[in-house]
């Protein structure tokens, strides 16, 4: 059966749930609701979440972990003589579950009856020629071993999935039932409600660590394949970046990182003085009217989408920068340089670095101005001699924060900075970027056993590393500041 | 002591100075607070600026994508070639191709020419044939595959212009560039002109670009964006679907139940950094844990609204928590004080009250999510896709493309067309941006209490 199905069914007999045990507790007491021990509302929610709540998340869990366990299974099902040396394990089993997906498409459109898919031989019928006529596509002939296999892996989660439908729905009525003979009107419903909301409210907010452990285990298993595969002192030292698919790459990591450096720092060049200056000028001096009308102006920059700054560097600063800089100049006849995307960049970061610093600005005590204007200096001293210095630590905090986004922005720098991958000075040379990189390796038909793929997630980890890094150090410095004044 | 009037040659002491005339000190300091100040309007200025330049530079390259050249003019579907066992059945009709079509298509464009008297003696027959895209044999195909009783007769038929020609009437080809075009004359040009003058080619509002699904390189007059806003509308729907029951039940239970303890302190960390996590990761995320240990499919809506749902869970916790904190206390202790549990005054009290902001955030972050490319472009979102997905929900499966995602393609490819597509595609972007940005301002106008 359908998941979906599973769900309306499930929904269904929860729906049974609230209105049986509202009626349940009603009747315990001859219809008069002030003799029960909670609303009458109350028992039914119980009988809804008994029914509902353990049912869903077994199913959840199922539908987890079962593709694995039927990929073992099979897989182990494929004798090693079966793995022609240039295939490896994983290679076989995709052509196994793309020999299952397409008996199970024939048997569905009714090219193919169920039986005869499951009895299908490989020397009585071209299996490859059978699935083409219905529009599955294989790279090669069927062997009767990925055959039996893929014959396997329908077997086997067909069987689960008629096990998943009983167990979930069987729970599920198993939940109703138990609702339904603790339904008292003793029973204290509304403490059992709140108890399970309040664990599923928990469960909620644990999303955000699972999050987390995702993406640090998913970076972390793969890494650790490539490390397998290619030796961590080149990834770590070597001066060139040289894919090559057919092996014997050179995967140095240090010109990405330059690359991504030097166009981070043109940025934070770009973004930190402006958006400073804009910060201390709309707090400052800045009239309510100025303040209402540019305010909402450049924070309309950070609304922006990524890829329309990525398009406006590629269409117009690009062309600008080759034709009236780079090539007078004669620095270089590339539109996409470092120039380019740390400029468009630095826009980009404008609002952000004004919108928290003048959070921090406002933040300093009006006293400490006042002290400084009363004893005579002007406003722009007070600035800078007193506001500043005040607010160094967020401040700082805030282009730490920049910097961090300025290292993991992707569309600009796919767009605008190019795709070789060097150490140079010249700011109008094509470069690249770490996160260039990883969209370069992992778009496209990748085969996830490559060195040449799997460098992608360990340039993700030191991404992942590099920000994290800068984020706790920033938040840290922000929050260290805080505490001095309230 | 007495002589306080003297000493009329003290040296060294400093010139008496008055209030009306700055001194030289003075006028350095106001100098030098006039320049910072300077500075201050520089720096707001150059941003405004930038965001103008910004939106001129997208909308002069873009507004023209809204507008393309059709050519309309009778095509005579000769049933020799079209039907050649003459019984009308459109699966012997299909096993002509596209082929057949091309010189009906050239043979109906060149009466009409003749018929107008606009000479075609400079443009030889396989010019003439690329004048019109690429596209049009296909459609006409389709068009004469659904409907087998029209062979034989002449109906009159709208096509799209080729790229190049409509690129003219765009300001983007002229004689000199088409001279040094392998892929247009000046021959051409003239003739289209002709045409223009005798009725036959007409620039106007195209529809198909906001609902025709994308095409290939070799004919970007007629891609468009229907898949792709198809795409995203889906990826949004899961986006909402989940990040906001997720997004608020975690919330009300950090800023309301949460014990302090490490635990909650650890969840707390968490998603201040998952929200400066960078969006590329995200990606490696969705790529690892949905598509290769899941097993979903690639370039499914359903694998994007995950990773997106991912993305924008800290920043509508962050935006609920807000506005949870802006109800005031007073609230919860009148609702505690007449009897209700602590659940009841949360749910029955204070969501309510929360509820224009938690919207307004939510919003806010589908509008970050709708622009969000990086992490689609590593679950496969790039892949060509010219068929819209089904319906629900079984579309969530099906390959799609996303808006963004459209851009990105677009500019990948060689054809200058694209280009402005791209910008087109842009400009559509930004309008549903700006809507859901307006429905959150007006909700939060309307609905906004002040404590």
């Amino acid at each position: 059966m359908p998941v979906l199905w599973i769900v309306l069914v499930v929904l269904a007999i929860g729906l049974a749930g609230y209105v049986l045990g509202r009626q349940r507790a009603l009747a315990g007491v001859g219809g008069d609701a002030s003799h029960l021990h909670s609303l009458p509302a109350y028992y039914g929610y119980n009988g809804l979440l008994f029914a509902v709540v353990p049912a869903f998340l077994v199913m959840l869990v199922w539908l987890l972990v079962q593709p694995v366990y039927v990929e073992n299974r099979v897989s182990a099902l494929i004798p090693d003589s079966a793995i022609s040396e240039s295939s490896t394990r994983s290679l076989v089993m995709s052509d196994v579950r793309r020999v299952a997906e397409g008996l199970d498409a024939a048997v569905a459109s009714g090219a193919m009856s169920g039986d005869f898919a499951r009895d299908l031989r490989t020397d009585l019928t071209d299996v490859r020629a059978r699935l083409g006529e219905i529009g599955v596509a294989l790279g090669s002939d069927v062997s009767p071993e990925v055959l039996i296999a893929a014959q396997s892996y329908r077997a086997t989660s067909g069987t689960l999935s008629m096990a998943m439908t009983l167990v979930v729905i069987g729970l599920a009525l198993a939940g109703l039932a138990t609702a339904y003979v603790r339904t008292t009107p003793e029973y204290r419903a509304r403490n059992t409600v709140e108890a399970m909301l309040l664990a599923l409210l928990m469960l909620a907010s644990t999303i955000a660590i699972l999050t987390t452990v995702g993406i640090v285990f998913s970076l972390i298993f793969e890494t650790i394949h490539f490390f397998q595969k290619y030796p961590w002192q080149s990834f770590f030292f070597s001066l060139t970046w040289r894919p090559s698919f057919e092996g014997g790459s050179d995967l140095g990591l240090l010109p990405l990182l330059w690359g991504t450096l030097y166009i981070s720092v043109i940025a934070l060049l770009v973004s930190v003085p402006i958006g400073l200056f804009a910060a201390i000028y709309l707090s400052e001096y800045a009239g309510p009217k100025v303040r209402a009308a540019a305010k909402p102006m450049i924070e309309i920059l950070a609304g922006i989408p990524t890829i329309v700054y990525g398009l406006f560097a590629l269409i117009t600063v690009g062309p600008l920068l080759r034709d009236y800089f780079a090539e007078p100049l004669g620095l270089g006849t590339s539109s996409s340089s470092v120039m380019t995307a740390g400029i468009v960049m630095g826009i980009m970061l404008i609002p952000f670095v004004s919108s928290l610093s003048d959070d921090i600005i406002n933040a300093v005590p009006q006293a400490m101005r006042d002290g400084s204007l009363g004893l005579g200096a002007t406003q722009s001293e007070t600035i800078r001699q007193v506001i500043i210095p005040a607010a160094l630590p967020g401040i700082v905090g805030a282009i730490l924060l920049a910097a961090s986004r300025a290292i993991g922005e992707t569309m600009i720098v796919v767009l605008g900075a190019g795709a070789a991958a060097k150490i140079d000075l010249n700011p109008f040379e094509a470069m690249t970027t770490v996160t260039v990189k990883i969209v370069g390796q992992l778009t496209g038909d990748t085969d996830f056993s490559s060195p040449e793929s799997l460098v992608a997630f360990a340039l993700g980890m030191t991404l992942f590393v590099i920000t994290l890094g800068l984020n706790v150090f920033a938040l840290y410095i922000v929050r260290k500041y805080r505490e001095q004044y309230e | 002591m007495t002589d306080l009037s003297a000493a009329p040659g003290a040296a060294g002491r400093a010139k008496t100075s008055s209030i009306l005339e700055a001194d030289a000190r003075t006028r350095r300091r106001n100098a030098a607070e006039a320049r910072f100040k300077l500075y201050g309007m520089l720096a707001v200025a150059t941003g405004v600026l930038a965001l103008i330049l910004l939106l001129i530079s997208i909308l002069s390259n873009g507004l023209s994508s809204f507008r393309q050249t059709f050519v309309t003019f009778d095509v005579p579907l000769s049933a020799e070639t079209l039907d050649p066992s003459g019984n009308r059945n459109p699966d012997e009709m299909s096993k002509v191709s596209t082929f057949g079509y091309s010189p009906l298509i050239l043979n109906g464009l060149k009466e009409a020419l003749s018929a107008r008297g606009i000479s075609v003696e400079e443009v030889p027959d396989a010019d003439l044939a690329n004048m019109i895209s690429r596209a049009a044999a296909a459609d006409l195909r389709d068009f004469v595959l659904a409907n087998p009783q029209v062979v034989g007769e002449t109906l009159s038929f709208e096509f799209l212009a080729n790229g190049r020609i409509d690129g003219f009437f765009k300001g983007r080809v002229t004689y000199e560039s088409a001279e040094r075009d392998s892929n247009v004359t000046p021959g051409q040009l003239r003739v289209a002109e002709a045409m223009v003058a005798a009725g036959l080619m007409e620039t106007r509002f195209n529809w198909g670009f906001i609902t025709g699904p994308d095409a290939s390189g070799q004919r970007p007059e007629s891609a468009g964006l229907g898949v792709a806003i198809l795409g995203s509308f889906y990826m949004m729907l899961v986006v909402l679907v989940l990040t906001l029951p997720i997004g608020v039940a975690a919330s009300i239970y950090l800023e309301e139940f949460a014990p302090k303890n490490r635990f909650t302190d650890l969840i707390e960390v968490n998603i201040s950094n998952l929200a400066a996590v960078p969006s590329i990761v995200f990606g490696i995320l969705g790529l690892a844990v949905f598509i290769n240990f899941a097993g979903l499919p690639q370039s499914a809506p359903i694998v994007g609204g995950l990773v997106l749902t991912l993305m924008t869970l800290p920043t509508i916790i962050i935006a609920t928590r807000a506005s949870l904190k802006s109800v005031p206390p007073s609230i919860r202790q009148a609702a505690l004080g007449v009897g209700a549990s602590k659940m009841q005054s949360v749910f029955h009290h204070v969501l309510p009250l929360a509820a224009p902001g938690i919207l307004t955030g939510t919003i806010i972050g589908l509008a970050q999510a709708l622009g969000e490319t990086a992490p689609l472009l590593l679950i496969g979102m790039v892949a060509f896709v010219r068929e819209y997905p089904e319906g629900l929900p079984q579309g969530l499966f099906d390959p799609a493309s996303a808006l963004p995602v459209q851009v990105y393609q677009w500019t990948q490819r060689s054809d200058p067309a694209f280009v402005e597509r791209a910008s087109g595609a842009i400009i559509v972007l930004l309008v549903f941006l700006v809507l859901m940005n307006a429905v959150a301002v007006l909700l939060r106008r309307r609905f906004e209490r002040r404590w």
